[in-house]
């Protein structure tokens, strides 16, 4: 047991640190941007447009990633595209965690009618094809970053609630909420103390997940241009943009696409990683 | 003189297929004495345990009878009266040690957050008591384990925790639910052992929920056996083990394997027998199934 324990261990560790790695980078980034990229995200030089990325024939110096179409350095659009990615991460993946937990753990621990009424809400949410439900919201709601965040709030806090209602409703049969009931704690006490400190490891590695998915959701809609306005840079936006010449110049929609993937894929493991490091019972 | 606990006529029923469970059960329990409740799967003995401590599955409802807890009916109190009353009065040793103690939180906090939060102790004096029970029962740096989360524990240090748990605030009655049943052979005899030892020590009034006629020989002074929801026999543990009265407790006595003799076969419960208890109990009761209980 404590071989298979170790070996699960180290594995975790080494997803842990490198997800951690990507993700302090993309942090800092997002923090430093103004300071940290080689140029003006925004500025434009025709003179300069479609330029190759360092390594190719043709390359300019300074413009590491090469140019778009308008003369606008990649690097940098990538280094400022993460503030908004930032962003939308930290306040749409929370904010849905927020609101899909604690109506999960209402809904799993009261049952009654309370569970009959989120869990319909629930189906019928489910019922909605996700990016359409997106697109129609960022119409009525208008574009911008509020109302990105409010998009991705309304149409994903079901992911937390059918999970965390689902755990909820497991460890509402455990002996020791049993053992709460007995020894008189309040309902609400029990759903606090003893049941949340249970789901939290799950809760955990959804909100990372969440947060990644946040990130994608954000891009699609930058994607379809209902995002944030054009003048400011975001992975998604660039990825639209570099579809128009990905025959003349590939690399202004690879590396955006580089830089979503390896975040999203970062947030995921980094969830799953702190999970098995930190869940005491090591589910 | 009026018992501790007292539970008159008690019948319960599943809400939703009107199946009876409990049928006009009649349990009395003398401060400091320890009663078996004995049956096979089904037969109502864990629902006597979670009714007395208001903790019944919302899917049972009681149709009639009281149960007296110290002389306060428990069906006539407010549900956040009950909550108090039973917290204050009455203890679960519950039968699975692994499931039964909170997974994510330390032990400590698992004691002594009953003693603050339902007793209103000071912090001080009930980790005082914690480590005073932990001790006495044989649990080897107290302070050390009270630290600790369950899975570092073995399944009979978790017992022992659990029973350190039951008597922390001085209860005046403890419902043991199977307390050994999830235990190696090896580990139940001690910890039998240190329920006697403490139930005897500290005076308190025990229901003892069990399948196992050797534990009840051991531990009970009294004992109820239960078959489909009705006690069909309340005696001491003394006359049961020498005369039972019920044609059913004779089979059921029969039924427990004799390790003084390898060679005699497994007595089962004859047929006949379950036919006329069953004719007894469920007199012109069309819900009643055999083995038809109801786990909560």
């Amino acid at each position: 047991m404590l071989d298979g324990r170790g070996s699960i261990r180290r594995r975790a560790g080494a997803r842990l640190w490198l997800s951690a790695l990507w993700l302090a980078l993309f942090v800092l980034a997002a923090l430093l941007a103004p300071w940290i990229s080689p140029h003006d995200p925004l500025a434009q030089d025709l003179m300069l447009g479609r330029l190759p990325p360092a390594w190719m024939a043709g390359a300019e110096p300074g413009y590491w990633l090469g140019t778009d179409s308008l003369g606008r350095d990649v690097l940098s659009r990538i280094i400022h595209g993460a503030r908004i990615a930032l962003i939308v991460a930290l306040i749409a993946g929370t904010a849905t965690c927020l609101l899909g937990s604690t109506l999960g753990l209402v809904a799993g621990f009261y049952r009654g009618w309370a569970d009959r009424l989120i869990s319909r809400l629930v189906d019928i949410w489910m019922a909605f094809p996700p990016v359409l439900f997106a697109i129609l919201l960022i119409a009525v709601l208008g574009t911008g970053l509020t109302s990105v965040i409010l998009a991705i709030v309304i149409i994903d806090w079901t992911r937390f609630c059918r999970v965390v209602r689902a755990e909820t409703l497991n460890q509402s049969k455990m002996d020791y909420v049993h053992s709460a009931k007995v020894a008189g704690f309040t309902r609400l006490r029990t759903l606090v103390a003893e049941i949340l400190p249970n789901v939290l490891p799950t809760i955990i590695a959804l909100l990372t997940l969440e947060m990644g998915i946040a990130v994608i959701v954000e891009a699609i809609l930058s994607f379809v241009n209902l995002s944030i306005s054009t003048d400011q840079p975001t992975w998604g936006g660039m990825i639209a943009e570099g579809r128009t010449s990905i025959h003349q110049a590939w690399w202004v929609l690879v590396f955006p696409l580089i830089a979503l993937f390896f975040t999203v894929l970062a947030f995921a493991q980094f969830g799953d990683g702190l999970r098995e490091r930190f869940d005491p019972v090591l589910r | 003189m009026s018992s501790f606990l007292e539970i008159r006529g008690l019948s319960a029923r599943l809400a939703g297929t009107g199946q009876r469970l409990l049928r006009s059960v009649d349990i009395s329990l003398p401060a400091g004495s320890v009663r078996g409740l004995v049956g096979e799967s089904g037969a109502g003995k864990s629902m006597i345990g979670k009714a007395v401590l208001g903790v019944l599955p919302k899917a049972v409802e009681i149709i009639e009878g009281e149960i007296l807890l110290d002389g306060q009916d428990l069906q006539k109190v407010s549900p956040g009266e009950r909550r108090r009353l039973i917290g204050a009065k009455a203890a679960l040793i519950p039968q699975d040690p692994l499931t039964a103690l909170n997974p994510s939180r330390r032990i400590g906090p698992q004691i002594t957050d009953r003693l603050v939060d339902i007793l209103g102790w000071t912090k001080a004096r009930a980790a005082a008591r914690a480590l005073e029970v932990l001790a006495e029962v044989s649990i080897p740096e107290p302070e050390r384990i009270m630290r600790l989360y369950p899975h570092e524990l073995s399944g009979g240090m978790r017992q022992r925790i659990l029973i350190a748990s039951a008597f922390a605030a001085e209860p005046k009655l403890i419902v043991a639910d199977e307390p050994t049943t999830a235990l190696d052979v090896t580990v139940q005899k001690q910890i039998l052992k240190l329920i006697s030892e403490l139930q005897a020590r500290h005076g308190t009034a025990l229901l003892f929920v069990t399948h196992d006629l050797g534990v009840v020989s051991k531990v009970c002074d009294t004992l109820s056996v239960l078959y489909a929801g009705k006690v069909v026999e309340d005696t001491t543990v003394e006359r049961f083990f020498a005369a039972p009265q019920h044609a059913y407790s004779s089979a059921l006595l029969a039924a427990t394997p004799r390790h003084t003799d390898p060679s005699s076969s497994l007595k089962p419960v004859p047929r006949e027998v379950t036919d006329a208890v069953a004719a007894e109990v469920a007199v012109d009761d069309t819900t009643w199934r055999p083995n038809g209980g109801v786990r909560g």
